[in-house]
């Protein structure tokens, strides 16, 4: 359980550095190496992965917002179909991190096994 | 390893990624969803703190020597620069830092270069719009001017500097602080030129001179015999009120054209109907202006207003801002994508603008040899016709390849291979002349005003100004008051160029122009004492005595109002003019409300419907957001209209021309058996009263339905909205609670409207008003980016703070940027 809790950590602290210079998609390649350095068993490194990601765009999306009283989040939440929800589009934007970043996990986490 | 399992893993996670950096979707495409998600990189970047902090130090080479922008709480800059180079410097890299995209996209618009950044759109659409501004010549004219331009070395320094100034922004910008729209759309800016200057230029002269109804007046007036023909065009309005007043003595014309010996036979009498389309920029764009004498003010001193109509978009034209410099100290408006203050006001005086709408665009039909397009008829033999190939470059598509003829009269807008914008296609081909595509210096005009002094420095910044034309709007403070109608126009016989011309001679060709001394032009100095004001609303500019031919498409009604408000008021304060440049009252429906109501009969009635009569009749003619009145009348007078002329207009399948609103009132004002009245399709014969109360039935299901829908009141039905450049509903302002409308002075349409109110009073310290819908940021993450816009629909002004350097700690100044270049 400390491997998967360090594995969370370690893999949305290195997405972070890597999206600092990075293009975004290097939080696939973050997660997996986090992931290879780390065996877990191929569902947890998947979840390891999945949820380093939610926190890491979610929060960071989260953050952004409330600075932003949520100006721009209702206006891109219209565009793409979610009513003008921003939570709904923090939701989705966690959500895609962590998919990318479960997927760059799982991949890792069967290199090993 | 377990090698399936990675593998399927490894190919799932990289063809995921693959999804997500490409963009989906047909004709409007969906940003890359990773990249644009991405906290660190997408949108959520463009989501500015609501505390955010300008302040700010910035080292650029570029720069002469120090300069400091204050922003006050509305974000507006003011510019204390060393020098007028180092301050169209950062003005450049003001305009970029906060409307980089519009910038650039307004000069994709205007080079015809949409396709490379939307596609092809739909049925080819942006294809075809980048073909014809490329055909009406767009690029070359804007070479031509900025070649005009670099020849004046004020200009060539301060277009040069404002260059740099945009550049020295892009170059430092990260792809993650991109401005939205790029992230959206997917693309990145390039560098900025002194071509995209004139090219913009070349922009605002396609929206206000871009205008003209050749093809629907030639279809006209082959199909309708001469009677009939003079009844729907007339060539006189009798309502108006002209810009310079009526009986103002002219002196005879300083050059005469001469009509063509054919005029008769090959063009006005001579059946031609045309199938091609033009696209054509909003008709109603124009403006009102006026300029008080301190005679008529409680200050005794001018009062300038201006409020120019444009299309509402967000980002908006304009950008607020104050430049101060050793020589001049100048406050308004300017354009981004272009140096100087473009309306405003300096220390000595203030300008206003509005649109001549005066026709300098014409068509010739050409006779080509073949379809190859390589020679064409002229002066009686086949004359080689030169050829270009534009390539338009369109976003996932291939290039497009369009062939361009070119004769002695212009360039070929319209042929077999490009119909316009029509379905039907076109077997004829048509150059077209267009008067801005001719060399010229318009951005000198505003490099002087900035620094202008009097009268004599108004007259010479003007006096170069050519396309397109315009009526400035002068007061200063030594009292002076004036206006002229500027521009070069050329010099047309009569009906020269109201009808597609014949393209096989020399002789229907522009003849030269009206000689610049004899534009209109009306001078109200300290002694004067006349009517006291100047004023302008896009109306026929001189009666009929003016010894040149103007044609008729001028607007009548809001010069008409401006003026009868203006000749009543006196002791006049800057609180009336805020009351008159948001006036609502329609002059139009108060003219044609008596003859309605006259008309109608009104026994038939159900109770349901004399309810809306009754409406109708207690309305006071003024367009206010919560009035059924104006929505009564405009589906009213609408029905009537179709009643009156489908009947004829629908028997031809050729676009037609249709009468203006000005000529159907006051047609039946002078007559009441107007001959368009019966319907030609049943045997009796209709009146006045059995058609108009026919359109009052046929109004009633829509009004009904309009008040089932929530949509009875004017504002509500009009739905005024800031519209975003990219047509997306949610980076734009809809359904404002905004009144007026086309032919009030408050001219609210749709998407269109008072761009900018201003209301400038030349007492010793100027005391000047402004609005203009939007805010001084382009972000949509911005809360600068609409904060306007409610202002402006309320009718409420910002105060124009000119900030002197020992305001420095003042509480207005929010946040400070020093620019040094060490």
């Amino acid at each position: 359980m400390i491997k998967f809790f360090v594995s969370i950590l370690l893999i949305a602290l290195l997405s972070f550095i890597c999206g600092l210079f990075l293009p975004w998609w290097s939080i696939a390649i973050a997660a997996f190496v986090v992931s290879a350095l780390i065996p877990q068993r191929p569902l947890r490194a998947f979840f390891a992965g999945f949820v380093a990601l939610f926190l890491l765009w979610g929060g960071l999306a989260t953050y952004f917002d409330m600075a932003n009283n949520s100006i721009l989040s209702a206006r891109v939440a219209g565009m793409v179909y979610l009513h003008g929800s921003s939570v709904a589009l923090l939701v989705v934007t966690g959500f895609i991190g962590a998919l990318v970043g479960g997927g760059g996990s799982l991949t890792a986490a069967f290199l090993r096994k | 390893m377990r090698i399936i399992p990675f593998l399927l893993s490894l190919i799932l996670t990289v063809g995921l990624i693959y999804c997500l950096s490409r963009q989906w979707g047909g004709l409007q495409k969906t940003p890359p969803f990773g990249q644009f998600f991405s906290p660190q990189h997408g949108f959520w970047q463009n989501a500015e703190p609501v505390n955010k902090s300008f302040d700010g130090n910035l080292l650029l080479a570029g720069l002469k020597g120090k300069g400091d922008v204050y922003f006050d709480e509305n974000l507006v800059p003011h510019v204390f620069a060393a020098n007028h180079v180092d301050a169209s410097y950062i003005q450049g890299y003001l305009h970029a830092r906060f409307r980089l995209w519009q910038m650039e996209f307004q000069t994709f618009a205007a080079a015809g270069r949409v396709s490379e950044v939307l596609g092809a759109g739909r049925n080819n659409a942006y294809i075809s719009y980048d073909r014809s501004m490329r055909r009406l010549g767009m690029v070359t004219a804007a070479k031509a001017a900025l070649a005009k331009m670099e020849e004046d070395p004020v200009v060539k320094a301060d277009c040069d500097a404002y260059t740099a100034g945009v550049n020295a922004y892009i170059s430092q910008l990260k792809a993650s602080e991109l401005p939205l729209e790029y992230k959206l759309l997917n693309y990145s800016p390039e560098p900025w030129t002194n071509l995209k200057i004139a090219l913009f230029v070349k922009y605002m002269a396609y929206d206000l001179a871009g205008h003209d109804n050749d093809f629907e007046m030639t279809n006209a007036k082959s199909f309708f015999n001469k009677v009939d023909f003079a009844k729907l065009y007339p060539e006189v309005q009798d309502s108006v009120d002209p810009i310079i007043p009526k009986g103002t003595h002219f002196s005879p014309a300083g050059f005469s054209p001469k009509a063509p010996a054919t005029a008769d036979s090959l063009y006005l009498n001579m059946p031609l109907t045309v199938t091609a389309a033009e696209s054509k920029p909003d008709p109603d764009n124009g403006s009102n202006n006026w300029a008080i004498s301190g005679s008529k003010t409680m200050s005794h001193r001018p009062i300038l207003c201006n409020d120019p109509h444009l299309s509402t978009n967000l980002p908006s034209i304009w950008y607020q801002m104050q430049i101060h410099t050793p020589d001049y100290n100048v406050y308004g408006v300017s354009f981004p994508g272009a140096p100087y203050v473009i309306i405003g006001f300096n220390d000595s005086c203030a300008w206003g603008i509005t649109n001549a709408e005066r026709d300098v665009r014409d068509y010739y039909s050409i006779k080509f040899k073949d379809e190859t397009r390589k020679e064409y008829w002229y002066n009686g033999k086949w004359v080689p016709a030169d050829q270009r190939v534009d390539t338009i470059v369109v976003k996932g598509g291939q290039p497009f390849y369009d062939t361009v003829a070119s004769t002695v009269f212009g360039p070929v807008m319209y042929d077999p291979g490009f119909p316009g914008f029509s379905e039907e296609g076109t077997t004829r081909s048509y150059a077209v002349h267009w008067k801005p595509a001719d060399s010229s210096n318009e951005i000198r005009t505003f490099s002087r005003f900035q620094s202008m002094r009097n009268y004599s420095d108004y007259k010479e910044a003007i006096v170069t100004f050519k396309s397109p034309g315009q009526n400035f709007a002068y007061a200063d403070k030594s009292g002076v008051v004036a206006i002229w109608q500027q521009g070069e126009f050329p010099a047309k016989w009569k009906e020269q160029g109201r009808f597609v011309m014949p393209g096989e001679d020399s002789s229907y060709r522009w003849q030269g122009n009206i000689p610049q001394p004899e534009n209109p032009t009306m001078l109200l100095d300290t002694l004067d004492s006349g009517r006291g004001f100047v004023s302008s609303a896009n109306q026929t500019p001189v009666d009929t005595s003016y010894p040149y031919y103007l044609g008729i498409d001028f607007p009548p009604y809001r010069g008409l109002t401006i003026n009868r408000m203006l000749n009543n008021l006196n002791s006049i304060t800057p609180g009336d003019m805020k009351l008159m440049q948001t006036s609502n009252y329609d002059v139009f429906a108060a003219m044609a409300k008596p003859l309605l109501l006259r008309n109608i009969h009104e026994e038939p009635l159900s109770a349901d419907e004399k309810n809306y009569l009754k409406v109708f009749r207690e309305w006071n003619c003024t367009n206010n957001p919560d009035e059924e009145g104006p929505v009564i009348f405009q589906y009213w007078w609408r029905h009537l209209t179709k009643d009156i002329y489908d009947d004829e207009f629908s028997k031809s399948s050729l676009n037609l021309m249709r009468p203006f609103e000005s000529t159907l009132l006051e047609s039946l004002l002078k007559d009441s058996a107007y001959s368009f009245i019966d319907n030609i399709n049943t045997p009796e014969k209709e009146t006045l009263q059995q058609v108009v109360t026919k359109a009052f039935l046929q109004a009633v299901p829509d009004l009904a339905a309009a008040a089932n829908a929530g949509r009875l009141t004017w504002a509500k039905n009009k739905d005024t909205w800031v519209r975003h450049l990219l047509r997306i509903p949610q980076l734009s302002r809809t359904n404002l609670p905004i009144g007026g409308g086309v032919h009030c002075i408050n001219a609210a349409k749709k998407l269109h409207g008072p761009s900018w109110r201003m209301i400038v009073e030349l007492t010793d310290k100027t005391g000047a008003l402004g609005i203009y819908p939007g805010g001084q940021s382009g972000n949509p993450g911005s809360r600068y980016y609409d904060n306007f816009v409610d202002k402006w629909a309320a009718g409420e002004y910002n105060n124009l703070w000119v900030m002197g350097l020992e305001d420095v700690k003042d509480s207005r100044v929010k946040w400070t940027v020093h620019f040094s270049n060490q």
